[in-house]
């Protein structure tokens, strides 16, 4: 067993714990923090498959700024303690059970898919930022106007519903 | 490494925001398992990115660059989502899900 092989299921057992700790915890700020872990994990193995660029990304965007804002929406709102009362029990055993079929059907789908494997070594230029800079400035220009767009259209939405 | 040990982390990952989604009533823990399945299946596009440079060919960078637009989309929905969640919080002070099928009345 390789050293990346046991860095791999380290970050996985990690990232999997911590969703889990995300759906089981009755505290929404608990719930906040394991999804900071997870994202840290997620960004891990990033940095393990060899994606700078989106390893810092992921850092910033998602564990800085997103989770960030949720934590601060919880504390606006107070939510400290699960106020909502758990009424229909059932409702959580078939959520955990479709989940759990659904899990079950694509592990069997794609048990046996042949792929080509994931080498050691090889070029690792690929998730740097002047690699991807060239290629999203070159093919990909027409969707990246139209995420600024996105974004200016989602930051008036979000300061309109906001003002209401 | 195979690359199916990816495939069953992304599997793992985006299953246990179903099951957050199908579970809980707290609106903003649902929007957080929301975000779950999206770093999934941004893991998994960064795994066949990696997976396709390895086997030789040379416009891979195009799967990184497609999660780093999902990245982009996400940030924008998140910005719009939890501005309607406090939005709900305000006028119904709760984030109960249960409260909004309540809406009719």
């Amino acid at each position: 067993m390789g050293i990346d092989m046991i860095i791999f299921t380290v970050l996985s057992a990690i990232a999997i714990a911590a969703a889990l700790g995300v759906i089981l915890s009755k505290n929404p700020v608990n719930s906040v923090l394991c999804m900071i872990t997870c994202f840290v994990a997620i960004a891990g193995h990033y940095i393990m498959l060899n994606a700078q660029f989106l390893f810092v990304v992921h850092l910033i965007v998602y564990t800085g700024a997103i989770m960030v804002l949720f934590l601060f929406v919880l504390m606006m709102m107070n939510l400290n303690a699960d106020i909502e009362p758990q009424k229909r029990n059932w409702l959580k055993y078939a959520g955990a059970i479709s989940g759990g079929a659904l899990l079950l059907v694509l592990v069997a789908a794609l048990r046996d898919a042949s792929l080509p494997a994931i080498q050691e070594g090889g070029k690792t230029d690929i998730g740097l930022v002047s690699n991807l800079g060239k290629t999203l400035f070159t093919s990909y220009v027409v969707p990246f106007e139209l995420s600024s767009v996105l974004f200016l259209s989602a930051m008036v939405g979000a300061v309109v519903i906001g003002k209401k | 490494m195979p690359v199916q040990y990816y495939i069953f982390l992304s599997i793992a990952l985006f299953c246990i925001g179903i099951m957050g989604v199908l579970m809980r009533r707290n609106a903003i823990i649902i929007f957080m398992c929301i975000e779950l399945m999206l770093n999934a299946v941004n893991l998994l596009l960064v795994a066949f990115s990696k997976m396709w440079v390895d086997a030789g060919r040379v416009d891979a960078a195009s799967a990184q660059l497609f999660v780093f637009f999902v990245m982009v989309v996400a940030a924008a929905e998140v910005s719009v989502g939890l501005a309607i969640i406090v939005m709900m919080y305000r006028n119904t002070h709760s984030v109960d899900i249960n409260i909004l099928s309540r809406l009719k009345n």
